[in-house]
């Protein structure tokens, strides 16, 4: 009895060859060039290439800057989010379609509309650079404001799809009892999608780490000052494959250790 | 009943291994066969006078404008023959021939990035130097800085774009600044040279050094400045045909080409001079 209950049991979990094949090609289509990394990968001059200066600055201005333009995308990305979920204006669905834009714009010309927007000689750029003498290109701030551009729009997904599914009742519930709509945003509304803000600030934060064509194009690479690790990655695979690798596996080994670390708790 | 199904299972991966291996294996053969084929119809083409088919030609970004221009002219006088170009940094293309891109020939801009293609033998016939380029500073129109000499760059507030010293404008800037004993901090190192103009061009730097060529084809955008110690940091443009030429006639006929007198006009007239 119990060995054909545990067998059908079994049989209920069987995966149909036609769907395993294509599901193992798929996994090692994914996973086989990481392998390739791994194999490839200059073991013993790993101590070496791993021990310049210039890549810990490298990784040190990326860890910061993704997380500096995870912050900037929370404080902006989080309310506009809520107005794009909770409230009705004309004109919302195109909003939405451009707040959603640079998902699917290539990076590179995120990065030529952001010199046009706020280099030294664009439309916003050139009255900061008369009035404050602030010029973003060839900053780190600059390195922020691009990475910030392609990652925004991951938060806003996740937190608006947190709130569309959070019952606005209690909302109104708190409003009824007094409470003015900032509060109930605060400490209603906010502690319900804390799970969907998370996983977007995650999801945000993966994305700044790895940009590459807005930051090259709009913040250019100066070691120290602008070069993250995917532009130290391009231009070391100019001349120097082995420190390209190097550096690509610190790269993989912190996306990884990230996701991993923060994927079960913010994204179920 | 268990132990058939965990063999089926066993089964399944091993085809699944055997599928994977097979397509890697028949790609890759099928990719050699296709290129002997290839190689094969232009030999018998080689005993007629013009080439035909598709000349796959790799290029430093700084012949972007004359090259395209002759491979125009070889596709007129060459019926039949179509020129495709790819244009970029020279250390990135001679990167990718070593790592097996289908290319039949490599135009570089310096012989240090020739050299990767050398080394691993991945070149036909030894790379000859077909022009010489040398550098000029840009500067945005009407040269907003006054900016006269490679001292001038160092001065405070002055914005400048590099290319990286991976890429042969770098290097010979970085030569010719050492020539000149100036220390510069740049604001930005750039992929190659075009990027690095184009920071002139948008106003986003005050100055960069590019070559002449660069300055030239710009067409009266940016406006270059002419230094003395150019002269130290003369880039040669070597040519080769590769070894694994889909193509090999046709490399040879483009080759050719550039080196005849037509196309040597064409390169004077951008501003490259004799090797």
């Amino acid at each position: 009895m119990i060995a054909t209950a545990a067998a059908r049991a079994k049989r209920g979990f069987r995966v149909p060859l036609a769907l395993l094949l294509p599901a193992l090609l798929g996994l090692v289509f994914l996973v086989l060039p990481l392998v390739a990394l791994l194999i490839r990968a200059p073991w013993s001059a790993m101590p070496s290439q791993l021990s310049s200066a210039a890549v810990w600055s490298a990784l040190r201005l990326s860890l910061v800057c993704a997380t500096s333009a995870t912050a900037v995308s929370l404080v902006l990305g989080v309310p506009l989010a809520w107005l794009l979920a909770r409230t009705e204006f004309p004109g919302r669905r195109l909003i939405r379609a451009l707040v959603t834009l640079p998902l699917v714009l290539p990076p590179v010309v995120g990065g030529v509309a952001l010199l046009l927007a706020l280099g030294r000689n664009g439309i916003v750029g050139r009255w900061l650079d008369s009035a404050f003498g602030i010029t973003l290109p060839f900053t780190t701030a600059g390195v922020v404001v691009a990475e910030a551009f392609v990652a925004m729009p991951f938060l806003v997904i996740s937190v608006e799809g947190a709130l569309r599914a959070a019952d606005p009742r209690y909302e109104e519930a708190a409003a009824t009892l007094g409470a003015s709509r900032l509060t109930a945003f605060r400490r209603v509304t906010l502690p319900m999608i804390a799970p969907g803000v998370g996983a977007g600030a995650v999801l945000a934060w993966a994305r700044a780490l790895g940009e590459f064509g807005a930051t090259i194009t709009f913040a250019g690479n100066f070691p120290g000052t602008t070069q993250t690790m995917p532009l130290a990655v391009y231009l070391a695979m100019e001349t120097d494959p082995e420190a390209a690798i190097a550096l690509s596996l610190v790269l993989l080994a912190v996306s990884i250790a990230v996701l991993v670390g923060l994927r079960d708790r913010w994204m179920s | 009943m268990t132990t058939t199904r965990s063999r089926t299972a066993a089964a399944s991966l091993a085809v699944l291994a055997l599928a994977v291996g097979l397509t890697a294996c028949s790609s890759s053969k099928s990719s050699m066969s296709s290129t002997s084929a290839a190689s094969a119809s232009s030999a018998s083409t080689s005993s007629a006078p013009k080439v035909t088919g598709t000349i796959t030609v790799f290029a430093a970004s700084s012949l972007t404008g004359t090259f395209t221009d002759l491979g125009k002219a070889f596709e007129a006088a060459n019926p039949g023959s179509t020129v495709k170009f790819n244009f970029g940094g020279s250390s990135a293309l001679a990167q990718s021939i070593v790592s097996g891109a289908p290319a039949d020939v490599f135009a570089a801009a310096s012989p240090a990035t020739m050299k990767t293609v050398t080394d691993a033998k991945d070149n036909a016939s030894t790379p000859k130097n077909f022009v010489s380029n040398t550098l000029e500073i840009a500067v945005p129109k009407g040269n907003p800085k006054n900016l006269t000499s490679l001292q001038s760059l160092a001065a405070p507030g002055v914005k400048v774009a590099l290319c990286a010293t991976q890429v042969p404008c770098g290097s010979a800037a970085q030569s010719a600044l050492t020539a000149a004993g100036v220390k510069l901090t740049p604001v930005t190192l750039e992929q190659d040279v075009k990027s690095a103009l184009t920071k002139v061009e948008l106003g986003e730097v005050d100055a960069s050094i590019v070559y002449q060529t660069d300055v030239k084809a710009d067409g009266g955008k940016v406006d270059g400045v002419d230094f003395p110690e150019a002269a130290k940091a003369v880039n040669e443009y070597p040519i080769a045909d590769l070894a694994k030429a889909p193509n090999a006639a046709g490399a040879a006929a483009f080759i050719a080409y550039v080196e005849s007198a037509q196309g040597q006009q064409v390169l004077a007239a951008a501003g490259f001079k004799a090797p």
